[in-house]
């Protein structure tokens, strides 16, 4: 048997990209129970303490963060922040953890960068992928935002392209952050990463408060414009949640585009110094 | 740091290539560069016509690497392992399917193909990534320091895959620094060092270039340095090499000189002689030297 081995470079290009959308496809599906328990885990149990036991508890409304927003207003807030946490999540978790495990002891990458592909290719193929584990991971969150608190979240999409377009630059945007940190971090100092990393940019992401709630520390308002975590958290809260303050929508986009932007150059630089000498 | 300086090596199509060299000579970088690896601050290297440097993603469908380390996909199996590799460039699934059975059987893996990388024992996880290497049919494939780590018995049967990939027509280019090795399977090869080319040939002509067919090795209990002119002069002594005690004296085949250069060395106290045929390490270590790299 023979095989023609495709001449023209788009073609080639097509199918070396696709051969490893498929092998990544085969060893998610290989790996479902672990992936959806690393989705679900955080935002269970966020819910649950926080929607769900605090409510509960006598004289819990003083505890509970909770006690400035009366009825479904902590929930409301939380849909949209939980969803761009675990797309955020994913992203480090799909690209940053595996990258420092195939760059350190076992060098298995280096059967993909000999892909007939642009090197280039090989890092936005992982960036692709995690992307798509991302909207996965926000599409599970959100029923889990919706059913566990006691007061279930007041959510209205008023635009679904608008929707779907925050939902993929978001993605895209934390595939490109993990590509970024797992390319820039020594393997050895990957655990590093959440303490330094994922933790601060998680709090200070308006994940738990909208952005608009920051106006009397005006310090912080503006110190966390940095985090495109912010824009994610923003983002599907103007396109899920518009009745609660938001940031203007089409400053969201931009400001996504532009970290896409910047950390797609950042982790495809990082990646190519690594592979190449 | 230059890791490898001019060099300037032509492979013919179909031939095994050796590069030998001690640790730190350059063997690697040169590889990396042709296999798109590292690029080079400056010159060209073409597989197939096609430069690797300028537009390495078109050079790779010609390339076949088995790097030093396993770089086999852990998280999939031996059979996954080819057959991934086979869709990367460009075959349908059931064309992968039977190109990756086809591999299974020629390096006797069948029995394993659904084993993890982890269970594979060196020798075998080396074959599977031969298999790997060849599997989108390259015309040359790059083995880097090939039985670094195998045993006796899975360096010859590695020896033996890269005999019958060269019968089937496919380039070897192989680093080693197996005199051994580097003298059972190629055609020609280039001893390189501080990344220059010291000398290239075919493996008999450059144990020719000793220009000697015997080597006697005397280990003298007193300075033997009174000795070297004497044995130098002796009908049929091609050279004659001191290293501490230790006396070399290449010589052509001669009668009576044995017994010559044994009642010669008496008076200074000889301890032992070995006699033996010029090797490639004969070559290795008088181009090389003796000091110990890395």
């Amino acid at each position: 048997m023979t095989t023609e081995i495709a001449t023209r470079p788009f073609t080639q290009y097509a199918r070396a990209f696709r051969g490893l959308f498929l092998r990544d496809l085969h060893v998610l599906r290989r790996e479902m129970f672990p992936f959806v328990i690393r989705i679900c885990m955080n935002p269970l149990l966020f819910l649950f303490v926080f929607t769900y036991i605090m409510p509960h508890m006598s004289g819990g409304a003083n505890l509970s963060p909770t006690a400035g927003m009366a009825g479904p207003g902590f929930s409301t807030v939380l849909l949209p922040g939980l969803m761009a946490v675990a797309i955020m999540f994913s992203g480090i978790a799909a690209v940053a953890l595996p990258l420092a495990q195939e760059f350190g002891i076992t060098r298995e990458i280096d059967d993909r960068v000999m892909c007939p592909l642009p090197t280039g290719a090989v890092a936005i193929e992982k960036i692709c992928f995690s992307a798509m584990q991302s909207m996965i991971a926000a599409i599970v969150v959100f029923p889990l935002a919706y059913y566990v608190p006691t007061q279930h979240p007041l959510f209205h999409v008023t635009s679904w392209p608008f929707l779907i377009t925050v939902l993929v630059l978001a993605s895209l945007t934390a595939g490109a952050l993990g590509m970024t940190i797992g390319t820039s971090v020594k393997p050895q100092q990957i655990g590093l990463i959440f303490g330094v990393v994922v933790m601060p940019i998680t709090f200070l992401g308006c994940v738990y408060y909208p952005w608009a709630a920051l106006i009397h520390i005006r310090w912080l308002q503006i110190g966390v414009l940095v985090n495109p975590i912010v824009y994610m958290s923003e983002g599907l809260r103007a396109a899920l949640t518009p009745a609660l303050p938001h940031m203007n929508e089409a400053g969201i986009l931009l400001m996504l585009i532009g970290f896409l932007a910047l950390l797609t150059w950042l982790g495809v630089r990082g990646f190519l110094r690594r592979v190449i000498g | 740091m230059t890791a490898v300086d001019s060099i300037d090596l032509d492979v013919e199509a179909g031939e095994i290539y050796g590069l030998l060299g001690p640790n730190g000579a350059g063997k690697t970088t040169t590889i990396s560069i042709c296999t798109t690896r590292a690029l080079p601050t400056a010159g060209t290297a073409t597989i197939a016509g096609i430069d690797v440097v300028r537009n390495p993603s078109m050079a790779r469908k010609h390339i076949g690497v088995v790097p030093q380390y396993n770089t086999l996909d852990r998280a999939c199996t031996i059979f996954e392992n080819i057959h991934f590799h086979c869709q990367y460039f460009g075959f349908s699934s059931t064309e992968a399917t039977a190109r990756t059975r086809q591999l299974l059987e020629q390096f006797h893996l069948t029995e394993r193909s659904s084993a993890y990388p982890s269970e594979l024992s060196g020798g075998l996880a080396q074959r599977v990534q031969i298999a790997r290497a060849i599997a989108h049919r390259p015309s040359v494939l790059f083995l880097d320091e090939p039985s670094a780590g195998l045993d006796p018995q899975s360096r010859i049967a590695m020896w033996d895959a890269v005999k019958r990939l060269h019968e089937e027509g496919i380039t070897v280019v192989l680093t080693t620094h197996y005199m051994e090795e580097a003298d059972e399977l190629c055609d020609r090869l280039a001893i390189i060092d501080h990344g220059r080319i010291l000398v290239a040939d075919t493996p008999t002509a450059l144990k020719n270039s000793v220009g000697a067919e015997t080597i006697y090795e005397l280990d003298l209990r007193d300075d033997p340095k009174p000795l070297i002119n004497r044995l130098a002069q002796m009908n049929g002594v091609a050279n004659v090499e001191c290293t501490g005690k230790l006396l070399r004296v290449l010589a052509h085949s001669s009668d009576g000189l044995l017994s010559e250069i044994v009642s010669s060395a008496q008076p200074f106290g000889l301890r032992d002689m070995r006699i033996t045929q010029p090797t490639l390490e004969t070559v290795f270590i008088r181009l090389t030297g003796r000091d110990l790299r890395e």
